[in-house]
C-alpha cells in the first residue's frame, strides 16, 4: 500500500455535510431508508447503539429514518413515524440531548398516544415512570409503569452475554451494564427475567428491554414492534 | 429462566463503546470535575491524575493513578469510569479491573512500561481502548484484544492538528483497502503485510469499509467546533482530555462540547453553543513540541 489508491466517488446525492456516523449505507444517501408499503421506524439518534438497531431493523424490511428534530418526529401532515426505536446509550446523555434539542415533549407524546415503542437499556430507562438512581437533574418520560435502577447488574466487568427464555421466545442477548425493573404497573406484562429480575416488560404497544437483542441481532423483539406498527 | 451468561466477551466488551457512540468522554482529576462532566452530558468519564497538559508541563515518569482517586471517581458518577495504565503494564491493568473501572486506556499518556510488547487484552474480563495513529496501529491493537480504538492526536497540545491526522489517515487507508477489495483482491495479502497485521482482519475491514470495533478521536480536541469536525470526519465519538478543566469556564465548555457533538453537522447549534465560553486552554501547537516529547509516538 505505498501507493495511493484512487478513493471511490462519493454515491450520488449524498448530504453536503460529511460524516458517517449513524449513516449505514442505506441511509448515507438520503438521511433515510425509504422502503415504500413499509412500516417507517423512527430510531431516536442522538447518542448510543443506532446503528445496531437500524441494520436489525433493515433486515425485517422495515423503512428506517433518523429522529434528531422534533420536525423529524411529526410535521404540518402529523406524525411522520409508524414506531419509534429508543436505543441504548448513556441514559443522562440521552435525557439531556432530548431536552436541548426540544424532542422531550414531543417524543413522550407520541409514545403516550399510542405509537407502537421498542427501548432498549437506555430506551428502558428513557421510558420508565421513575428512576430509581438518577444522576443529579435526569429525567424520564413517564410513560411506561415501571420504576427502573440503572446499572443494576453491575459495573462493565459483570456485563454478560445471556440465554434468555422470553414470552416472544428464546433468545440470546447482550446486558451492557444493565438497568433492572423493581416495580411493574398493573397493566404491565413481564415478558422476560433475569434470575429474579424483570429485564423486559411489554405495556399495550410499548416493549421496554434491559438487554441488547440489536447488539446480537436478535430479531423477535424488533418483529413484534414491526406487528403492531401493522395494526 | 435464565441459563447461560458468559462475560467479557468480545461482543460484551464492544458492545460498552457501541453505546457510548455519539457522545464525549472527558478527563477527570477529582470527584468534583466528575460530577461536573456527568452534569454536562459526559457519557463517560477518563479519571486520572494529572491531565495530560500537566504531564507534559511537569514532566517525569507518569503511572496509572492512585485507586483512591479512581475509587472516589466511580463513587461519585452514574457513568462509566475509564482509567489509564502504561502501556505493556499488565499489572496495573490487573489493578485497574480489580477496582471494577469500566474501561481501560492503555495509554501513551503514561510512561511505556515495556517498549516492546503492549498488554495482551483478551487475558482480561474488563475491555481495552488503545490509541493508533494510523491502520496498521489500530488492527494491532485489536488483535491483541482491544476493543475501542481512539486517535491518539498530541495529547495535552490542545493543538488538533494530529487528531485529525490521525483520523483522516485511518479512514483513507480503509478505502484504499475496500477499493482494493473491489479491484485486486489477491493484493490484500501484501496489504496485510505492509500494514503488519493480519490478513483475515485485514480482509474483514477491506470487506466492511470500517473497524470491528468503535473508533473516537482524542489528543488536542479544545473546543465544540474541534469536536463536531471530528465527527464529520467520521469519528465515532470524542474524548476531551485537558481542554475541559484547563479552560475558563470548564462546566459550561464541557456542556457545549456536548452539543456539539451531537448536532455536529449543524453549524447554527455550533456557532451558539460557541458563544462566551470563555477562554480556550492555552495550548502548544504540535510543531513547537520537540521530538522526544510528542506522546503520540509512543506505541508500536
Amino acid at each position: 500500500m505505498t501507493t495511493v489508491a484512487e478513493r471511490p466517488a462519493p454515491a450520488a446525492g449524498r448530504p453536503p455535510v460529511k460524516g458517517s456516523i449513524w449513516t449505514p449505507d442505506a441511509l448515507a444517501a438520503s438521511g433515510s431508508a425509504v422502503r415504500p408499503g413499509a412500516p417507517r421506524v423512527g430510531v431516536l439518534a442522538l447518542q448510543g447503539g443506532v446503528r445496531e438497531h437500524t441494520e436489525v431493523l433493515l433486515g425485517l424490511g422495515a423503512s428506517v429514518a433518523y429522529l434528531r428534530r422534533p420536525e423529524d418526529l411529526a410535521g404540518p401532515d402529523g406524525l411522520r413515524v409508524d414506531a419509534l426505536v429508543l436505543p441504548g446509550g448513556e441514559s443522562s446523555t440521552i435525557d439531556r440531548l432530548l431536552r436541548v434539542f426540544g424532542l422531550f415533549e414531543p417524543l413522550r407524546d407520541a409514545v403516550a398516544a399510542g405509537v407502537p415503542t421498542l427501548g432498549t437499556c437506555a430506551g428502558l430507562v428513557l421510558l420508565a415512570r421513575t428512576v430509581l438512581d438518577p444522576a443529579p437533574g435526569q429525567r424520564s418520560l413517564g410513560v411506561l409503569d415501571v420504576d427502573v435502577r440503572r446499572n443494576a447488574f453491575g459495573s462493565q466487568v459483570d456485563s454478560a452475554e445471556v440465554d434468555l427464555d422470553t414470552t416472544l421466545g428464546p433468545a440470546r442477548v447482550a446486558f451492557i451494564r444493565a438497568p433492572r425493573v423493581e416495580r411493574v404497573g398493573p397493566g404491565v406484562e413481564v415478558i422476560a427475567r433475569r434470575g429474579d429480575a424483570v429485564v423486559g416488560v411489554r405495556q399495550g404497544t410499548m416493549l421496554g428491554l434491559s438487554f441488547h437483542p440489536e447488539l446480537t441481532r436478535e430479531a423477535p423483539f424488533h418483529r413484534a414492534l414491526l406487528a403492531a406498527a401493522a395494526r | 429462566m435464565t441459563t447461560n451468561q458468559t462475560t467479557g466477551t468480545p461482543l460484551v466488551k464492544r458492545g460498552l463503546a457501541d453505546m457510548l457512540k455519539g457522545g464525549v468522554i472527558m478527563d477527570v482529576v477529582t470527584p468534583e470535575q466528575a460530577r461536573i462532566a456527568e452534569d454536562a452530558g459526559a457519557v463517560a468519564v477518563m479519571a486520572l491524575e494529572r491531565v495530560p497538559a500537566d504531564i507534559r508541563a511537569q514532566g517525569g515518569v507518569a503511572r496509572m493513578s492512585d485507586p483512591d482517586l479512581i475509587a472516589g471517581i466511580i463513587e461519585a458518577v452514574s457513568i462509566p469510569v475509564m482509567a489509564k495504565a502504561r502501556i505493556g503494564h499488565f499489572v496495573e491493568a490487573q489493578v485497574l479491573q480489580h477496582l471494577k473501572v469500566d474501561y481501560i486506556d492503555e495509554s501513551e499518556v503514561l510512561s511505556p512500561a515495556d517498549y516492546v510488547n503492549h498488554i495482551d487484552k483478551h487475558a482480561f474480563t474488563v475491555p481495552f481502548v488503545c490509541g493508533a495513529t494510523n491502520l496498521g496501529e489500530a488492527l494491532r491493537r485489536i488483535t491483541e484484544g482491544a476493543a475501542m480504538i481512539r486517535s491518539k492526536g498530541e495529547a495535552g497540545s490542545g493543538d488538533v492538528s494530529e487528531a485529525t491526522k490521525h483520523l483522516r489517515t485511518i479512514r483513507r487507508e480503509i478505502a484504499q483497502l475496500q477499493a482494493t477489495w473491489h479491484s485486486d483482491p489477491e493484493e490484500l495479502y501484501v496489504a496485510a503485510k505492509n500494514l503488519q497485521a493480519p490478513y483475515e482482519l485485514v480482509r474483514e475491514v477491506a470487506e466492511t469499509g470500517q473497524l470491528p470495533v468503535v473508533l473516537f478521536v482524542a489528543g488536542g480536541v479544545a473546543t465544540p467546533a474541534d469536536a463536531a469536525m471530528m465527527m464529520q470526519l467520521g469519528a465515532d465519538g470524542v474524548f476531551v482530555g485537558s481542554g475541559i478543566f484547563k479552560s475558563g469556564n470548564p462546566a459550561a465548555r464541557a456542556a457545549a462540547i456536548v452539543k456539539a457533538t451531537a448536532a455536529f453537522n449543524d453549524p447554527a447549534v455550533i456557532a451558539e453553543v460557541s458563544r462566551g465560553l470563555g477562554e480556550a486552554m492555552v495550548g502548544i501547537n504540535v510543531a513547537d513540541v520537540p521530538a522526544p516529547h510528542r506522546l503520540a509516538e509512543r506505541g508500536w
